[in-house]
């Protein structure tokens, strides 16, 4: 399907029932169940995803943040459960089907390919085209460097050119790039897997400003870590998982780091 | 000086092209008839073959994958049109039957690599052992007749009478073109090298790497085909066992023009100055009275210089970018500054 398609779904969903839409979260999970082999990873989770929103995800290693996310992300398919999005049930064959409903995902190791230039970076897949033949055409080389630079200068990255190999930038600057490249695209769920692994503290207080930022731009994160300290402050609700189920969930002003750690171990 | 240095870390096809001039000119001075219109009339004759095979390894070795089934099907693609001609077979059919036997190796190729997730070294290594016997049982190990209805004018004809090109080398050059335009300036092309570069992140950002690493597979063994084609029209002669370590000189190609041995790296214009630079080595030693034997040697030589060359390069590049990055912090943390004062 493209995205066109997706999206005039998506609209026709959403103006004939304003009652209803108004009710729906933009994500509702509904008892997810994921098994890889003989273990059980994920058990009857129910997570709803509000607009505007930023959701802390967070447990142990193994808890099952990774395989939940992969799901929504569309890289694995659950056993059972269902996933609504804008009140519609959606089934993600690939991560194309959920990028093209507006689930980015900014993946633990940053999907960028160290090798290309930035913009070749941002448009992977998604390349603006003149001339085609089929779905194979030219780049439009000036366009993708003129709207990579404004995509990063939103994130306040200020970068000298957009044929820079992603190699040559450093670790944050790599996050900023992945960052810009969801926003570009319209983005309305940013799923970010550990994004602050890896990086120094300055970097990371960098990655925690834009994902606050975010949320002024009417974008909804998920924010998975393991590190309470990086989430706490910019969440507006946690959800624990543990052993693949959900252990708690809850606003932030009812909860505090103390009562979390407990949770998580 | 350092736009310059940036330019030579990023391109180190321009440094093997500087190289090529180097030996050119060095081969030049010690016999001047390696400059001779006669030596390059043999040259630009053969290096279309070695040339197009290193095309087709090039697109593969982008992608993240190899071939070393190349030579088999160079030998396997000139044998089929000769002996299907012989059989009757009209020769156009007999051209387009032999391009669609290349490009089923390259869709078995891949799809045995990628199905079972071996290295495409192991299931090319196959294939080569396998290419190179049908081609060997079919011929009954004899050289086939030339069969003259076959259009060798058109693909390897001199072009004028008495000039220096033969045709193989304008389809050599349009086929470098074609692909090197889809390489470098199509949506399909940053595919590929995203693929190669980091196969779970192109996954990851929607692409089908397998759908793009097949069509890479299939370029690069009817590449091979057609070399192969070239080479029995040029020569009116198919041997079985020709092209044996073709497959590594194709590779020889490939990295002495700088294309990254780990996929994601590279340019069209690499392979092609690694053909001339292997060619003119065959050559040159020749007409210094090096001796033929001296050849391979020379090769290997020149594999591991440009191999080692290109890390060096990459270190260097390294220790500039943490200055670069360096720099960018205190810029930006210059930039800050005033702000929280205020």
């Amino acid at each position: 399907m493209t995205a066109e398609t997706h999206m005039a779904d998506a609209a026709s969903e959403a103006s004939p029932t304003p009652a209803a839409a108004t009710d729906e979260p933009l994500i509702r999970c509904s008892g997810l169940h994921k098994w890889y082999g003989g273990v059980h990873a994920l058990k009857n989770v129910d997570l709803d995803f509000g607009y505007n929103e930023v959701l802390g995800l967070v447990g142990d290693n193994g808890a099952g943040k990774s395989t939940l996310i992969k799901i929504l992300s569309g890289a694995h398919r659950q056993d059972s459960g269902d996933i609504f999005f804008q009140g519609k049930r959606v089934t993600f064959s690939s991560p194309r089907e959920a990028m093209d409903l507006g689930i980015e995902t900014i993946y633990q190791y940053n999907a960028l390919a160290p090798t290309l230039s930035i913009e070749r970076n941002i448009f992977i897949g998604r390349e603006p085209i003149t001339a085609r033949i089929g779905r194979i055409g030219n780049m439009d080389f000036r366009k993708m460097g003129r709207e990579a630079m404004d995509a990063l200068r939103d994130v306040g990255l200020h970068l000298r050119s957009p044929s820079t190999p992603v190699e040559e930038l450093s670790g944050g600057e790599r996050q900023g790039v992945t960052i810009a490249r969801a926003m570009y695209f319209k983005t309305k769920v940013l799923i970010l897997d550990e994004p602050t692994n890896h990086l120094s503290i300055k970097e990371t207080n960098k990655v925690l400003g834009w994902v606050e930022g975010l949320k002024a731009q009417g974008i909804t994160s998920v924010f998975i870590t393991h590190n309470l300290h990086h989430v706490y402050p910019i969440a507006d609700r946690l959800c624990v998982l543990s052993r693949g189920e959900k252990a708690a969930e809850m606003p932030k002003s009812e909860t505090s780091i103390e009562e979390l750690t407990d949770l998580i171990v | 000086m350092k736009g310059l240095a940036k330019t030579v870390l990023s391109r180190p096809e321009i440094t093997a092209l500087v190289v090529m001039i180097v030996l050119g000119a060095i081969f030049f001075i010690n016999t001047p008839v390696f400059l001779s219109a006669g030596n390059w009339r043999v040259l630009f004759g053969i290096i279309p073959e070695l040339g197009l095979l290193a095309l087709g390894v090039t697109v593969l070795m982008i992608a993240g994958e190899f071939d070393l089934s190349v030579g088999s099907m160079f030998a396997l693609g000139g044998m089929l049109p000769v002996l299907l001609n012989q059989m009757g077979v009209d020769p156009w059919a007999c051209l387009v039957i032999a391009t669609l036997a290349g490009a089923s190796v390259g869709y078995i190729n891949a799809s045995v690599t990628l199905t079972f997730a071996i290295p495409s070294f192991i299931t090319t290594l196959g294939m080569m052992f396998v290419a190179r016997s049908v081609s060997v049982v079919i011929s009954g190990g004899h050289m086939p007749v030339w069969t003259p209805d076959l259009p060798d004018k058109l693909f390897t004809g001199v072009i004028v009478e008495g000039g220096l090109f033969r045709a193989s080398f304008v389809w050599y050059a349009g086929i470098a073109i074609v692909l090197g335009w889809m390489l470098h300036r199509t949506n399909f092309g940053n595919w590929i090298f995203a693929t190669g570069a980091h196969v779970q992140s192109a996954r990851d950002m929607g692409i089908n790497t397998r759908r793009v690493k097949t069509v890479c597979f299939m370029i690069c063994s009817v590449c091979a085909t057609w070399s192969g084609i070239f080479a029995v029209m040029r020569s009116h002669m198919g041997l079985p066992n020709q092209g044996e370590t073709f497959e590594l000189q194709a590779i020889a190609a490939s990295v002495i023009g700088g294309v990254a041995l780990f996929g994601g790296f590279g340019s069209i214009l690499g392979p092609i100055v690694g053909a001339f630079v292997i060619r003119m080595l065959d050559s040159g030693l020749v007409m210094a009275g090096v001796g033929a034997g001296w050849f391979k040697f020379a090769i290997g030589v020149f594999l591991i210089a440009a191999v080692v060359f290109n890390l060096y390069l990459m270190r260097v590049g390294q220790g500039m970018r943490l200055a670069e990055q360096e720099e960018r912090e205190a810029e930006s943390e210059g930039s800050d500054e005033p702000e929280e004062r205020s």
